[in-house]
């Protein structure tokens, strides 16, 4: 028996329990992309749209941070400009994903014991997570070539190009996960270590884009060197339709290759079911701020919290130090301010930057919550409540001290984030007080979107408690894909107006308006306040 | 006569379904007050999900339920105070220690006795600074039980509470559950270990696919089985195949030596007939619960042997069973 033995059959178990989830994500990721490239083709005609928008996106540095580095005139370029982050956003995460499902949570639940007591090698498990996922990753480029290029006449050139960028960063974060899963003893530690070195990507080339320059002819920018740490960033670099570098494949597969053989390195060095970190020994007794039912929420919910606190902290202190460098291009180029002015009139640049930046923060605090209330359903499946349930603690007790918890940390989320950025953007352009009046009351608005989201989760986890995780990280990406791609989608008013995000007030760009903030606040009670009574009147999900 | 206060679980007609699936099919359970009650049935009976309904941690679908005298859905919280659960599977925080873990579920409870909880500690031999995620199944066990045993509390539902101790520390939960039912406290005891509840127990019921199909005190329930005897005598023993109430004769030594089954009520004819032949030896083993159990099981054994291979003792216990069964 070698340590790879049983690898084959593992592929086939995994290949089995993932029939409906890959195909899903694949899909979704590809149908996308298939949007992106219809929506560019009805949207931008004739060539005189396509160079100023080319122009547009090489001069806008708001473009360069958050879609990527512009890459000439042609559409299909042009789209996959901003395609890219729902391509590598979705299919990282896709990735990351499967291989903790097949390797760490397998370890947690016990499944990986039963199996490992059979005849299979040491290597095995992990060594099948990756083969199912680099498939599923191949299967993706080809899909999303297909998306691409079958419906439209882009060629296939650019299409490949695409595909293979897509695969390659989700083989990095598959690799990215691979370690994660050796060096946490939870699922929960492998994914969030793979989610927080996806945003370490994103920010490192939204600093090499913004800082890159624009070529000659003002239709493209050469990104400078951060870019080209971050593997997000190489698959912009791919740039399909305007230079198709596939020597940048070998990038992928070499950064892949490594952390694979760092996994395995790892996996000799561990046993099964406890991570590289080594259990430390407790208390004999509980101390006085544990002995309640809130007091063990806040124990289970305090390293998420911290995690999330610290992340968008630096994203956002990143984010408004860019605010300073924003306004020094603008001020370079006459053409950019005459086209802003057009499309925000009488709106500050730096105003304008900071709406779209807490945008994102905003979905990210929602992405917190989601998290922080799904906890709950752990929790209940694992059966650590039940126990719990059993002594005098009410159901509404045990709910609220979570709930209290994710509600409170979703607005520290926030205002940590605004708070770090306006600090950030002081620092760098010596606007103290304007920065953090700006940015705080900017992430503050957003605080009543996020809980609206807080509180349909709640409603979920009542309701359909089967279903509280697929529905809500689901509910999640939707307002995700409104918020940054709707207007280019043309969805209708009454799609968009479903996001509790669509809702919120565009400040400091435009002023603060009381009504909408009142209404999502509402919401966010009232679908609070169902699953509560939701769920004082279901079964608990125990294993019968 | 008891009166209703002193039921302190009554269960009438109770049914819980999940999808298509019934789980409980009108259990009819009765726990007076100072009892310790075996509750048994093989794994997917019904034993947990009636706990759990008693726990007001699933909603009954039909029948009625009261624990100590109250709704055990509506009045859940009160009732907690005055109970103490040992669930079968234990799964605790991975990050906490198990004295954290047993500090917290005492203190929500509202109930633990302190001196107590370091004496079942001490006697469980349990190491309450190891973190949850590094106990095996077996310390996870312990951890639930001093939990559940250290609490001042009328009522204790113990759900398989053994499953993952060795034999030492199963002698020491023993002795713990008479202590606690020296100090008056009732025990609801699921178990598919017989010689558990045998050692412990004074009334048991039997489930079976969600229903009881057997309840009682054992004195009385080990009336409905049968005694072995096994006896050497001076003179031949004949007629022994014909005498009402034998089973399973087996003579050897030309007719001196016998041993057989005899029905309870028709013991006492079958001492006076083997009384006259000048009994030189007699040993009798009384029916243990696993005869019990296997009188309602027995078919589901024999359907097993028809499947696969077959061994004599098994064989013999189905026959049995349907012997039994023509009654």
């Amino acid at each position: 028996m070698t340590a790879f033995t049983g690898t084959w059959r593992l592929v086939r178990l995994a290949l089995r329990r993932d029939r409906i989830i890959l195909p899903v994500w694949i899909v979704s990721i590809a149908g996308l992309a298939w949007a992106v490239m219809a929506s560019y083709e009805v949207t931008v005609v004739t060539e005189a749209d396509r160079i100023s928008t080319a122009m547009f996106s090489a001069g806008n540095p708001m473009a360069r941070v958050f879609d990527g580095p512009a890459s000439g005139t042609d559409l299909g370029a042009m789209a996959l400009v901003e395609g890219w982050k729902v391509l590598a956003i979705l299919g990282a995460l896709m990735s990351a994903q499967a291989v903790v499902r097949h390797t760490r949570q397998d370890e947690e639940t016990g499944r990986a014991e039963l199996l490992g007591s059979a005849v299979v090698g040491r290597h095995a498990r992990l060594t099948a997570a990756l083969v199912v996922t680099f498939g599923a990753n191949l299967v993706l480029a080809g899909v999303v070539a297909l998306a691409i290029a079958a419906p439209s006449d882009f060629g296939w050139s650019g299409a490949l190009a695409e595909g293979m960028a897509a695969a390659g960063i989700g083989w990095v974060f598959a690799g990215v996960a691979a370690v994660g899963a050796q060096v946490f003893s939870t699922a929960r530690g492998a994914n969030a270590m793979a989610a927080g070195s996806l945003g370490v990507a994103f920010l490192l080339r939204a600093v090499g884009d913004l800082t890159g320059e624009v070529t000659e002819d003002g239709l493209a920018v050469t990104s400078s060197w951060p870019s080209w740490l971050s593997p997000y960033g190489w698959g912009q670099q791919v740039r399909p339709y305007y230079q198709d570098n596939w020597w940048i494949a070998a990038l992928f597969v070499g950064l892949t290759v490594l952390l694979v053989a760092v996994a395995f390195t790892f996996t000799n060095r561990r046993d099964v079911g406890s991570g590289m970190v080594p259990v430390r020994s407790g208390p004999a007794h509980a101390p006085r701020g544990l002995l309640s039912s809130f007091g063990l929420a806040w124990r289970l919910q305090r390293g998420i919290l911290v995690v999330w606190l610290v992340g968008l902290a630096i994203f956002g202190a990143v984010f408004g130090s860019l605010g300073e460098s924003v306004e020094d291009y603008i001020l370079d180029s006459e053409g950019m301010r005459e086209l802003l002015e057009a499309i925000a009139p009488g709106a500050d640049v730096v105003e304008i930057y900071y709406t779209f930046v807490m945008a994102i923060i905003g979905i990210a605090a929602g992405g917190y919550a989601v998290q922080a209330l799904l906890r709950m359903r752990a929790e209940e499946m694992s059966g650590r409540v039940e126990p719990l349930l059993a002594t005098a603690t009410g159901r509404h007790r045990w709910l609220a001290g979570h709930v209290l918890i994710a509600a409170v940390g979703t607005a520290l989320v926030l205002l940590g984030a605004g708070l770090a950025g306006g600090l950030s953007y002081g620092a760098a352009s010596g606007h103290w007080a304007d920065g953090i009046a700006d940015l705080t009351a900017a992430a503050a608005v957003q605080i009543p979107a996020a809980l609206a989201l807080a509180g349909f989760v709640v409603a979920v986890f009542g309701l359909l408690p089967r279903w509280a995780g697929p529905i809500t990280w689901f509910a999640l990406a939707a307002a995700l894909v409104m918020g940054q791609l709707g207007t280019l989608f043309e969805l209708p008013r009454w799609m968009l107006d479903i996001s509790p995000y669509s809702h919120v007030p565009l400040v400091p760009a435009e002023d603060f308006a009381a009504a909408p903030v009142v209404w999502l606040s509402v919401t966010a009670l009232s679908l609070g306040a169902l699953g509560f009574a939701a769920f004082r009147h279901r079964d608990l999900a125990i294993g019968a | 006569m008891r009166t209703t206060v002193e039921q302190v679980i009554r269960t009438r007609g109770l049914t819980k379904s999940f999808g298509s699936t019934r789980a409980l099919d009108g259990v009819d359970l009765t726990v007076g007050r100072g009892e310790v009650h075996g509750f048994l049935g093989p794994n997917g009976s019904g034993k947990s999900t009636t706990i759990r309904v008693l726990l007001g941690l699933l909603r009954k679908d039909g029948g009625e339920a009261t624990l100590l005298g109250g709704d055990p859905w509506h009045d859940a919280v009160a009732l907690h105070r005055r109970l103490a659960y040992v669930p079968g599977d234990v799964n605790l925080w991975p990050n906490l220690s198990g004295g954290e873990a047993i500090d917290l579920l005492g203190e929500l409870r509202g109930s633990q006795d302190t001196a107590r909880r370091e004496e079942l500690v001490e006697r469980f031999q349990l190491d309450p600074t190891k973190r949850c995620s590094a106990y095996s199944k077996g310390n996870r066990q312990k951890v639930a039980i001093v939990a559940g045993l250290a609490a001042d509390v009328e009522l204790f539902l113990l759900d398989e509470p053994t499953s993952g101790l060795d034999p030492l520390m199963e002698t020491v939960f023993q002795d713990v559950v008479r202590e606690i039912t020296t100090a008056g406290g009732t025990v609801l005891l699921s178990s598919h270990i017989l010689a558990e509840a045998e050692a412990l127990c004074d009334t048991v019921s039997i489930i079976r696919a969600g229903r009881i199909v057997e309840s009682g005190s054992l004195a009385t329930l080990r009336h409905l089985t049968r005694t072995t005897l096994h006896v050497t005598t001076r003179e031949p023993l004949d007629g022994l195949d014909t005498t009402p109430g034998i089973h399973d004769v087996v003579v050897t030594d030309a007719g001196h030596t016998a041993s057989f089954e005899v029905e309870a009520d028709r013991l006492g004819a079958v001492i006076e007939h083997i009384g006259q032949h000048g009994v030189v030896a007699l040993t009798s083993a009384p029916p243990t619960l696993e005869e019990l159990f296997l009188r309602h099981y027995g078919d589901e054994l024999a359907a097993l042997n028809r499947n696969g291979a077959g061994t004599d003792v098994a064989g013999r216990r189905s026959r049995h069973a349907r012997g039994e069964a023509g009654r």
